[in-house]
């Protein structure tokens, strides 16, 4: 046979290495871009109450939020109320993911399923779950009940959907692969279906994750003993402008981390997605 | 070729026709395709575009319900997939949550033939059949398109199946990596002793590859004209340059032209 084919692979091969090396400016300059700027703005804030250009009652200033913060470590008060927010999160999301992960999977696989739940999901997702939150008080009181309640609708939904549509497009190709290597329908659903469903799920959880803290903040709002959004809405109450920083300053940070982690997991994945269609 | 044997592959009167939706009519894809593969040939079917190759290939696998007509392997009726043929499809379709063995693999996982041991055993020495040693771990989305495409190729012969059909594996890859994997694909297929109907456009990619060539004409299909390939059995690239090789691809030009030009898509000259 020809040996031509002998050059073939290395030359392949070759493009494996090819990082190219650039700077540690050229690599990072959006984030140092970013925070460069973000820097700016605090000194500009702090500045501006300076010279008296604001009110701090009203803008408070990044002095005055760290020392807020600390005196509330000092009081010892936050840590009670950080327990129960992440509580009543963990709970809610976590009931979410195991009731809206199974769900989904089972309302993409099974057609009639769908058609019996489709309606109820459809109208429950279109509806802000925060409408809700008069008769979740009323069914499950002002304590962690009904915060889990509010974090479990907030974002269940999203998963489920995420999950189902994950499900219902699962690409023809793998179906006509596994198919013809005589795979049964449970074959097709644990070795196709359920890995190909996984950066979509992904999708759904991120997406739950935004719902969920918007459901603990107006939830403990509404009526609570303890939490952030009870916290904070204590002291909003009360003019305590550095105080309200301080949580509003907790749940974007939380937000913040926890949708960045799962991004990375996602982007993970997503590097099957895009490459995978050569 | 020994004909006193019984052919690894026979299609006899196969038709299939499908309902359009768009039209609320029935079309006839396949009229009566009669069709023999003996073993150990490499036969080409090449066609105009849309008369119906792709849905013969299923038939023969087993994905396409039959109409009429009949599909013997080894003188066995077709009914479903079995793992007696795999599919090699255009679309490399491989995995992207296995490793290239993972992918390999497949098809003895799902047929659950071997002990996990002997599975990967068997999916490295595809891998490395493929010449991809070296790669075992990688995932698809780190292979060129190439690559990806000799993976999918022990993929389908990782179960060991007798007849192997590849429905233009290669018209995704750009010309020089396709000509180089038509080389690679007989090495293989001499290597690993297999039967295999191939399904192509290119006429160059039909005549180099096979010992015959099956030219179908426009749809309802049936075989126009079946082309011995008198090459010698031994095949390189240096083949495609010769007057033999080009008079063929004339004249199943011509056969494929005179088809084209009654659907349509080729105004008569």
């Amino acid at each position: 046979m020809s040996a031509t084919t002998d050059t073939h692979l290395p030359a392949l091969t070759e493009s494996e290495d090819e990082a190219p090396r650039r700077s540690f400016y050229a690599q990072h300059e959006t984030t140092i871009i970013g925070t460069i700027s973000v820097i700016c703005f605090l000194f500009f804030w702090e500045y501006a109450v300076a010279e008296k250009w604001v009110n701090a009652l009203f803008t408070s200033s990044p002095l005055r939020i760290i020392k807020a913060g600390t005196a509330m470590v000092q009081e010892g008060t936050i840590w009670q109320d950080l327990a129960t927010s992440g509580l009543e999160f963990g709970l809610g999301f976590g009931l979410a993911t195991i009731v809206g992960v199974p769900l989904g999977i089972l309302m993409g696989w099974y057609r009639r399923l769908n058609a019996v739940l489709e309606p109820f999901v459809n109208a429950l997702y279109a509806t802000p779950r925060i409408a809700l939150l008069p008769l979740i008080v009323i069914w499950f009181g002002i304590d962690l009940g009904s915060k889990v309640a509010i974090v479990f609708l907030s974002t269940v939904f999203p998963i489920l959907v995420n999950t189902m549509v994950g499900i219902r497009t699962v690409d023809r190709d793998f179906i006509k692969v596994a198919r013809s290597f005589g795979a049964s329908d449970r074959q097709l659903f644990t070795t196709v279906a359920l890995p190909s469903t996984v950066p979509f799920l992904l999708t759904g959880l991120r997406l739950g994750l935004g719902h969920a803290l918007i459901g603990i903040v107006v939830g403990e709002m509404y009526g609570a003993t303890s939490g952030i959004g009870y916290m904070m809405a204590v002291a909003g109450a009360t003019f305590q402008t550095d105080r309200v920083m301080v949580g509003i300053i907790i749940i974007a940070a939380s937000g913040m981390i926890m949708t960045q982690m799962l991004k990375m997991i996602e982007m993970r994945f997503e590097k099957w997605r895009v490459d995978s269609r050569g | 070729m020994n004909t006193s044997t019984m052919p690894k592959m026979q299609a006899r009167g196969l038709r299939i026709g499908f309902y359009n939706e768009r039209i609320k009519k029935r079309l006839n894809v396949l009229d009566g395709i009669d069709l023999s593969v003996a073993e150990g040939e490499l036969v080409c079917i090449v066609g105009p575009s849309g008369c119906g190759k792709s849905t013969f290939l299923g038939a023969v696998d087993g994905l396409t319900r039959i109409d009429g007509g009949d599909v013997l392997i080894d003188g066995h009726a077709v009914t479903k997939p079995g793992p007696d043929r795999a599919m090699v499809f255009q679309h490399d379709s491989l995995f992207p949550w296995r490793t290239v063995l993972q992918n390999v693999v497949y098809g003895i996982e799902i047929q659950n033939s071997m002990s996990k041991d002997d599975m990967n055993g068997r999916g490295r020495q595809l891998v490395e059949l493929v010449g991809l040693k070296g790669f075992e771990d990688h995932f698809p989305h780190e292979l060129s398109g190439g690559m990806r495409q000799r993976v999918n190729i022990a993929r389908a012969l990782a179960p060991d199946p007798e007849l192997l059909l590849l429905d233009e594996p290669f018209a995704a890859l750009d010309a020089q990596t396709r000509e180089f994997m038509q080389v690679e694909l007989l090495k293989i297929l001499n290597r690993a002793k297999k039967t295999a109907l191939f399904i192509t456009h290119q006429i160059d990619e039909a005549i180099f590859l096979s010992n015959r060539v099956a030219v179908f004409s426009a749809r309802p299909a049936r075989i126009k004209e079946i082309v011995s390939i008198d090459l010698p059995k031994e095949r390189s690239l240096a083949l495609k340059h010769e007057t033999r090789f080009r008079d063929l691809q004339a004249h199943i030009w011509r056969l494929i032209e005179e088809e084209s030009a009654r659907t349509g898509l080729v105004t008569a000259s």
